[in-house]
């Protein structure tokens, strides 16, 4: 398989991208879906509608309203200016920022799902043995609810690697900053150079097997503890 | 026994089904009675121009024309699988010879229709009162450009920084859309101070643009021609479209006066 120098660094940059998003996405997911597994606000349908919002916009229609909000004009690219920070597009951080929007659906619901089969009564005998809201929060919640964290952390990998139109709209093609894998097999099948398509493919696909496989694996085992605890059998 | 479908029951069926075709197959003859249906692939960047030149076709000739825009490279690996076009208008010349030496194309039809304008486009009114100048200051936050490997105007593009002896100062700015539309909104947008643009981006409907809050006008300069070899655009008469007179017409139609004023209006030059 011949891999040009190019080719590997959009691998080891799509790599890089996805952990960081997956990271950010459990960081800002947890508190969403821990909320929205717990409130009773009339809001709650408003913020799981907003959230769900990127499963119904193409992401090309999505990345050029990114564009148009990060930009020098846009509400977003006026505040990272004010911040010093310039503005988003074209760069790895604003890869972050429109992949942690676009990918928070598939993080938020399942650990919102795994929050809510949780029930009240662990959390009601916690709180009787006198652990205080946090304790409660990482010594029940979380690992009851880590098959949850488990797909929702293997979602939000899988989709940020997979993740191709807006990439395409924000990114601006820049070796090493923006140009991931998706969009360099792109560029080969438009200059017709399907050799090195067929190559970075088959790598992708492999990889992204592999890493589903193992965390598939990792959560059938876990899973069943987590869900049967879960139920309070 | 009667739990099976009984073999004479299945007869009604087809019977039924030949009615519907014959039945659909009398509206379809008498929808295109008085002309003939051409498939044709086109290049995105040619859309605007090739919308007026079908209209006007269409007119002229009773036949009906149906247009699929994308890119060139795409349309390309779609003719090789069996796409049913009939017409091919590429933004370049090497799909089209491609697709000769495939044998998928028509020996002898192959002929240049337009010839593209590149043009440096800032959004900002009054940034690009000297555009040469302005490259060669370096002051700008990013150029656009399309990426030279699948868009011909991003080589155009490139030959023109070649030219001035300016690729390895700018390179560090560069941003590259995968296409001419994509180049386009990074400047429009304001992401990028300026881009190499088409003019028939330029030249196409404002109004549109204004109900979107961008900007139409903004500064340009018009990259001359002696900066870059000509943006030349081939349409080919593929094989499915042999022994179609309509597809040949329409080709004959693009090449005619009438067809080539249409063309220049949208910013194009003819070979």
């Amino acid at each position: 398989m011949n891999l040009s120098q190019d080719d590997l660094a959009t691998l080891w940059l799509t790599l890089q991208l996805a952990t960081t998003v997956t990271a950010i996405l459990l960081i800002v997911g947890t508190p969403i879906a821990w909320w929205l597994a717990r409130t009773r606000s009339w809001w709650k349908g408003v913020v799981s509608a907003v959230v769900a919002l990127p499963l119904v916009l193409p992401p090309t229609v999505l990345g050029f309203y990114l564009l148009l909000a990060m930009g020098p004009e846009g509400a977003i690219g006026q505040l990272t200016q004010g911040l010093g920070l310039g503005t988003l597009p074209f760069t790895f951080w604003g890869l972050v920022v429109a992949s942690v929007l676009y990918s928070l659906p598939f993080v938020v619901q399942p650990i919102q799902n795994a929050m809510e089969a949780l029930g009240e009564r662990p959390l009601e005998a916690a709180a009787t043995l006198r652990a205080g809201p946090w304790d409660r929060f990482f010594t029940v919640v979380v690992p009851m609810a880590r098959p949850g964290f488990l797909t929702a952390a293997v979602l939000g990998f899988a989709h940020t690697v997979g993740e191709f139109g807006l990439v395409l709209m924000i990114g601006g093609n820049i070796p090493g900053e923006t140009r991931v894998v998706s969009v360099q097999i792109y560029d080969h099948v438009e200059a017709l150079d399907y050799a090195h398509a067929h190559g970075l493919a088959a790598i992708m696909v492999l990889f992204s097997f592999l890493v589903l496989l193992g965390l598939y694996g990792v959560q059938r085992q876990k899973g069943t503890f987590g869900l049967t605890y879960g139920k309070n059998r | 026994m009667m739990q099976y479908a009984p073999v004479a029951d299945r007869d009604p069926l087809p019977m039924l089904l030949n009615r519907w075709l014959c039945l659909l197959l009398t509206c379809f003859l008498a929808g295109t009675a008085q002309g003939e249906r051409i498939d044709v692939a086109v290049a995105s960047n040619f859309m605007a121009p090739i919308k007026e030149l079908s209209r006007e076709f269409e007119r002229d000739s009773g036949h009906n024309v149906r247009l699929s825009f994308g890119s060139s490279g795409k349309f390309y690996a779609q003719i090789r699988h069996g796409a049913p076009f009939l017409v091919f208008f590429s933004a370049d010349q090497a799909k089209p010879q491609a697709l000769e030496s495939a044998g998928l194309t028509v020996p002898g039809s192959r002929f240049t229709y337009a010839i593209g304008t590149l043009v440096l486009w800032s959004a900002k009114p009054g940034f690009l009162t000297n555009g040469q100048e302005r490259l060669a200051s370096g002051e700008f936050n990013r150029l656009a450009l399309a990426n030279p490997r699948l868009a011909p105007y991003g080589v155009a593009a490139i030959e023109v920084l070649e030219s001035l002896k300016l690729t390895a100062a700018t390179r560090p700015k560069w941003v590259q859309g995968e296409n001419i539309s994509q180049t386009y909104q990074f400047v429009s947008t304001g992401n990028a101070d300026i881009g190499f643009v088409a003019l028939s981006q330029l030249q196409a409907d404002s109004s549109f643009r204004d109900s979107n809050g961008l900007k139409a006008s903004g500064s340009s300069w018009k990259v001359p021609q002696t900066l870059h070899r000509p943006i030349r655009q081939d349409a080919v008469l593929l094989k499915r479209g042999e022994y179609s007179p309509a597809a040949r017409a329409l080709l004959e139609f693009i090449r005619s006066e009438k067809a080539g004023a249409i063309i220049v209006r949208q910013g194009y030059l003819l070979p």
